[in-house]
């Protein structure tokens, strides 16, 4: 795979993270573990006030003031929660299953691109940089599967072996649009580098003119990967007890469920990584002339962006009811993925043949006018009001 | 595209546009939730709180000790024991009047069909509701908790006398209703 002089830098600089000193990896490990972690405590709080707005009501402020320390009493409850262990469970399974889940979640997130070069006091703002970073977040995010698979399995429930396969089975489908949407990107680019994408980003224009299709593939599988509404059949909690953790309590569970924002976090990290510039801020932003010196910090677009995306995720789990199981396959393999592998397609012809990069950004434009048409054809006549029933309260 | 069929998608992408809408509106909305232990609940003058037992004008009690109530009551919460009146230093307005008079809260439902049932307007359904409790003969409320002159629950009096504040009520009304003669009503804040 050749990136054929379309920005790629066909000699790279040697790999900056090979400098870094152990103990400093040791240090960024540390803080990225330990600020994800604060993170998925946060975002469960924000999550929850967040929906009670939409529900028109308050949400938890009871715990702390305005409700700040109800992450410390959730995790306290979650811990000191009886825990059950079924009857002739794999018990060694049983309890690996959710470490595994949050292992392999938590481990991608180091090689996001904070900043730039040099911005974590004289150091990289990465855990570690990888020339196949991109190849590395999807194998080691894919072994999260395992995790939930496992913990259907080792349950000893026929229950959650079902909804662990089925999980299963709508993780991997999402898994394969995923994958090729991303492929798009990767081959403008010509790398697998998460910061020598930013940069190319940086002097070609953000991914997301070029492939806008790719952009909402990506948009929706990394909802469904991270199990989320309106695709979190994983956890069907109201028709199917949870499916694969029906028979996990206390600690267990909630292990569970920080895989899952876990997952959430590093897709909401990674769509601006690929698509939106990373910690850039928009090009005409940087063009003003107070505004491109005063907010130029090296961190404060990637979070904004994170923060962004995320709000973006629980707006939709406000608003969308669970797909049901047919319709989630239907959606994944009957338009989710032929869309990918056409998108893909063009990209590759634009590459083999050279042709400008402009045209990606013309057929991205016509991608969205045709959405539009497509939206508006399709919208339905406004049914008329229903009449008024009995005779007013 | 035509009317939904069994496997079809869920909905039109302009309807997913339309409710991301709505639901972005309520995000700003303003919520209806009451802060009920911070901010009092405002009550329905006809709500049915505890039960107050009101005075003539002149200070007689209205209660005649007929045991209506108890009769008319459902769950058999009431207890009613008569006396003769004193005639020269009378009690009630009757020729009897209530010695004992005990309601059980932990039976009681709240039907209000002990006011129904009263002659003489005596027993009526007030506004207070904070009576959560710990022992059981602490729900047996007798005269001493329920005559006009006795503002707030047991619970409530009791916390208020442990704290030395006036007792908290976590409710307003906008107006109390006739039959509670001598009612006061709360403070607003």
């Amino acid at each position: 795979m050749t990136g054929i002089a379309l920005g790629a830098d066909p000699t790279p600089a040697a790999d900056p993270s090979a400098t870094d000193p152990l103990w400093m990896v040791g240090i960024k490990a540390f803080l990225v573990i330990f600020g994800l972690l604060t993170a998925f405590a946060y975002m469960t709080l924000i999550e929850r006030r967040l929906l009670a707005r939409i529900q028109i009501r308050q949400g938890p402020n009871r715990v702390g003031p305005d409700g700040l320390l109800q992450p410390l009493a959730d995790a306290i409850k979650s811990i000191f929660k009886e825990d059950l262990v079924v009857a002739k469970a794999d018990k060694v399974v049983f309890v690996l299953a959710p470490m595994i889940s949050v292992t392999f979640a938590v481990l991608t997130f180091g090689l996001i691109p904070f900043g730039p070069k040099d911005a974590f006091f004289g150091y990289d703002p990465w855990v570690i940089n990888l020339d196949v970073g991109l190849l590395y977040v999807f194998a080691v995010s894919e072994i999260a599967i395992y995790g939930i698979f496992l913990a259907g399995w080792a349950s000893n429930s026929k229950y959650s072996l079902l909804g662990s396969l089925r999980s299963s089975a709508s993780l991997i489908s999402y898994e394969l649009a995923l994958g090729i949407s991303l492929l798009a990107p990767v081959l403008l680019v010509g790398s697998l580098n998460l910061r020598e994408i930013v940069e190319w980003q940086h002097q070609n224009g953000w991914l997301i003119l070029y492939a806008l299709p790719a952009f909402a593939i990506f948009l929706l599988t990394s909802m469904a990967e991270a199990a989320r509404t309106p695709f979190d059949l994983p956890e069907a909690e109201q028709e199917l007890v949870s499916g694969y953790n029906t028979e996990y309590s206390s600690i267990k569970w909630a292990l569970f469920q920080m895989a899952e924002y876990i997952h959430l976090i590093t897709a909401s990290a990674l769509i601006p990584t690929l698509f939106l510039g990373g910690w850039r801020m928009p090009g005409f932003l940087e063009q003003l002339p107070l505004i491109g010196g005063l907010f130029a910090l090296p961190y404060l677009w990637m979070f904004v962006k994170i923060a962004l995306f995320l709000f973006f995720f629980i707006w939709v789990r406000g608003t969308l009811f669970r797909l049901r199981y047919d319709q989630l396959m239907v959606f994944s393999w009957g338009r989710l993925f032929p869309l990918a592998l056409a998108w893909f397609l063009l990209s590759a012809l634009v590459v083999a043949f050279k042709w400008p990069i402009a045209v990606l950004g013309w057929l991205s434009l016509l991608s969205l006018v045709v959405f539009l048409a497509y939206v508006l054809l399709t919208a339905r006549p406004k049914p008329r009001a229903m009449p008024r029933m009995g005779a007013g309260d | 595209m035509r009317a939904t069929s069994e496997r079809s998608e869920p909905m039109s992408i302009a309807a997913l546009a339309q409710s991301m809408g709505i639901t972005l509106k309520a995000l700003f909305s303003k919520p209806v939730t009451i802060p009920y232990p911070d901010a009092p609940v405002p009550l329905k003058p006809r709500f049915h709180g505890r039960h107050v037992l009101t005075r003539h004008p002149n200070g007689l009690e209205k209660c005649i000790g007929c045991s209506l109530c108890a009769a008319a009551c459902p769950a058999y919460a009431i207890y009613v024991e008569a006396a003769e009146n004193d005639p020269h230093n009378p009690v009630s307005a009757g020729e009897r009047y209530a010695k004992v008079y005990e309601i059980n809260m932990l039976r009681c439902i709240f039907c209000g069909l002990c006011e129904e049932a009263c002659p003489t307007g005596a027993v009526v359904m007030g506004y207070d509701f904070e009576m959560a409790d710990y022992r059981y003969s602490d729900f047996v409320y007798g005269k001493e908790d329920m005559l006009v002159e006795v503002q707030g629950t047991k619970p409530q009096r009791r916390e208020a006398a442990y704290t030395g504040k006036p007792i908290k009520r976590g409710y307003t009304v906008p107006y109390v209703r006739p039959e509670l003669e001598g009612v006061k009503p709360p403070e607003p804040k």
